[in-house]
């Protein structure tokens, strides 16, 4: 019987620099797919290759070649010698490596666990799978059972639920706030390098209108040139209060920038429109006093810590569900693939069974065609339904047999008794 | 066989609101759209109970407090089924339904009184008055209670307690925005009602105003309703402010209707409804 080996790196199991050497051809996993379907020890293959994992899942029948295969592939793909990788790959075997799939794919093994887009990244690889012509019986079903364990994962437990990064955590808020951030204008105050990844997570968020202030302007320009957006001075913060919808700031000043009073001096000019503000400077740069306005909210560095501590905590809770849930799918997995064993015997029954009825109706040929066509219609259909009757029974004890120690012999007995194995020969 | 249909509707809001209050817990779809089937089917047996009784009045069922209720809890369900279909938004529904099975609770605790019905009130100008104030005050019931849900999500977000409550209700925007909707449908028609309740007394009574206290205090609503609105047009209030105003003008426009026809008298009182 197959066996299914999975080989692998990962975040915790490879440093940085070992995984950006393969994940940084896009063509990569077309050539690995490539070369393990030229081997003749993999019957099929499933590539993935992410900023922070590297795998292949193959099925063979030599699961010592098919690793040797896979490892010196990975070293190719590399251009590393295989002593060096070999130290950081993990492998596992059948029902091992069928959790690890469904692991990955629930996020479950992610650096962040819970992150969803690991999702995303296996479908279009076993798109890549099934356009090479790699993925089978077994990784097809595999892979659509991965999706199903993902779907269950996120639909029953909370685990992609809450926000674990600053920036997430920052877009969430502003939309509880605004409810969609489409239309929405965002400042920037001073031009730090969270601030700009914050800003980004806005803009993917559907904000439009960004606009920087720092305290070099030259630095405002560049920065607001990656965004799109409208460099300002640190003088005309105060005017862009009235536009703006969201203001990130984390500027090195020492100094509070925006004050209580800068603030409440807008809002009826504003008519009284939301404000969100989101202060990651330390120390701070907006005065805490300006979230006891009304219509303005005020989040600092803490309190966004806050959030995605509490929500990382809730996520590890919520994982251990998810662990169950893919213990469940495992051992569904396990008697489908047990009665794998068990399909070739009865396709083999059901060819024979066919093959009597289709002889047989021939001998009677004369008689046959002397019918009119509906009786020999009844004929044909009674002949068959007598033969299915017959090979039920048989058919119903093997599928229960499968998976149980003793399904060889009775397998074995089958092929005997119905002579599958010499079909034709001796006929 | 009326009365069935009414006991039919407690029976089937109660349902839904349970299944609504399960769903603000555990947030599974199906457990919403089974209460939506609920309060839905609630709905209609409520229809039938007050299309049967109307059509044996020769009127509008409101002629005493228990139909009233009966009706106020009628015009919410309606209104939120509507609101659900334009916002679609699930959690309103754990506010609305309990709202309507609590007056409808109050409703069947009351007596069944059958008076005979003065042909004074078969008029097509009574039924406007009455239909127009009682979609005007669904319409408010839902501007209020989307103004709750505001000032609880609001004081989560300020407080920095983003817990079980901050993820199940919606946004600020949405809240707003429903309580803004619904306060534009409901004031005109609770304008247009107070000026058909007007006609039908010049024809009925002879004068269009006469100081009752139930006028007065419709009147009170009206302008602290109109006030509010003002605010929200011209001078952009809006969030918090607002919304502890609608709560404050529902507690009247409450207070209009239960505790002056209870306790003031006059001529709108349910006692002197049957009794002259």
């Amino acid at each position: 019987m197959s066996t299914i080996l999975n080989i692998g790196m990962n975040h915790q199991t490879a440093p940085v620099e070992l995984r950006e050497c393969l994940a940084g051809d896009p063509m990569n996993s077309k050539k690995a797919l490539n070369r393990m379907r030229s081997s003749n020890s993999i019957k099929e293959a499933f590539f993935l290759s992410t900023c922070n994992r590297v795998e292949a899942l193959v099925v063979t029948d030599d699961k010592d070649r098919a690793l040797d295969t896979v490892i010196s592939l990975m070293a190719g793909l590399g251009n590393l010698p295989r002593e060096i990788f070999s130290d950081h790959l993990y492998s596992y075997e059948d029902m091992e490596a069928v959790r690890h799939v469904f692991r990955v794919a629930s996020s479950l093994d992610s650096m962040v666990v819970g992150e969803p887009q690991i999702l995303g990244q296996i479908k279009s690889a076993y798109v890549e799978a099934t356009k090479e012509k790699t993925s089978g019986v077994i990784i097809n079903r595999l892979m659509h059972r991965a999706f199903h364990v993902a779907k269950r994962v996120r639909t029953e437990t909370g685990i992609s639920e809450a926000a674990v990064s600053i920036s997430y955590a920052a877009v969430e808020l502003a939309k509880k706030i605004f409810h969609e951030l489409r239309g929405k204008k965002v400042l920037l105050i001073g031009a730090g390098e969270m601030a700009e990844l914050a800003g980004r997570h806005f803009m993917n968020n559907g904000v439009t209108t960004m606009t920087v202030a720092n305290r070099t302007f030259e630095r405002a320009v560049e920065v607001s040139q990656q965004f799109d957006g409208t460099p300002v001075s640190l003088e005309e913060i105060p005017l862009q209060l009235l536009e703006v919808d969201i203001v990130l700031s984390s500027t090195a000043s020492p100094e509070v920038v925006i004050t209580r009073d800068m603030v409440k001096g807008c809002l009826r000019k504003r008519r009284n429109r939301p404000l969100f503000f989101i202060d990651i400077a330390v120390p701070r740069d907006i005065d805490p006093k300006v979230n006891d306005l009304e219509n303005v909210y005020l989040y600092d560095i803490d309190d966004l810590r806050g959030i995605t501590e509490s929500n990382l905590a809730q996520r590890q809770l919520e994982a251990a569900k998810a662990e169950r849930i893919v213990e469940e799918e495992v051992v569904k997995f396990e008697k489908w693939l047990k009665t794998l064993a068990v399909v070739p015997t009865l396709v083999a029954l059901r060819e024979k069974a066919e093959a009597i009825v289709q002889s047989e109706l021939s001998r009677s040929n004369a008689l046959i065609s002397s019918l009119n066509p509906t009786q020999r219609e009844a004929v044909l259909r009674l002949s068959r339904s007598i033969v299915e009757k017959i090979l039920n029974d048989p058919i119903l004890f093997l599928k229960g047999k499968a998976g149980r120690s003793t399904l060889p012999t009775y397998l074995d007995i089958t092929r005997k008794l119905f002579r599958l194995d010499d079909n034709g020969q001796k006929e | 066989m009326a009365f069935f249909f009414f006991y039919a509707a407690l029976l089937l809001y109660l349902i839904a609101t349970g299944g609504f209050i399960v769903y603000v817990v555990n947030q599974q779809k199906w457990v919403f759209r089974t209460s939506y089937w609920f309060l839905l089917a609630g709905f209609v047996c409520h229809t039938v109970f007050i299309g049967s009784r109307a059509y044996a009045l020769g009127t509008i069922p409101v002629l005493n407090l228990k139909s009233s209720l009966s009706f106020f809890s009628w015009s919410i369900v309606l209104i939120y089924l509507v609101f659900h279909k334009k916002f679609g938004l699930m959690i309103l529904g754990s506010f609305a339904a309990p709202l309507a099975a609590f007056l409808m609770i109050i409703s069947s605790a009351m007596p069944w009184l059958t008076t005979p019905v003065k042909p004074v009130f078969k008029s097509t100008w009574l039924i406007m008055h009455i239909i127009s104030i009682f979609l005007g005050n669904g319409l408010l019931a839902i501007t209020f209670l989307a103004a709750v849900m505001y000032l609880i999500q609001e004081r989560e977000i300020k407080n920095k307690h983003l817990g079980l409550i901050y993820r199940r209700l919606p946004s600020l925007a949405t809240l707003d925005s429903v309580s803004y909707y619904s306060l534009v449908y409901g004031f005109p028609f609770m304008t247009i009602g107070m000026i058909t309740g007007s006609i039908y007394a010049q024809l009925a009574l002879g004068s269009y105003w006469q100081w009752d206290p139930k006028e007065v205090w419709s009147l009170i609503t009206w302008l602290f309703y109109a006030a509010l609105l003002h605010e929200r047009l011209a001078v952009g209030w809006r969030g918090r402010k607002a919304a502890i105003m609608s709560i404050i003008c529902f507690g009247m426009l409450l207070f209009t209707f239960f505790g002056v026809s209870i306790w003031m008298g006059g001529y709108h009182s349910f006692s002197s409804l049957g009794a002259r």
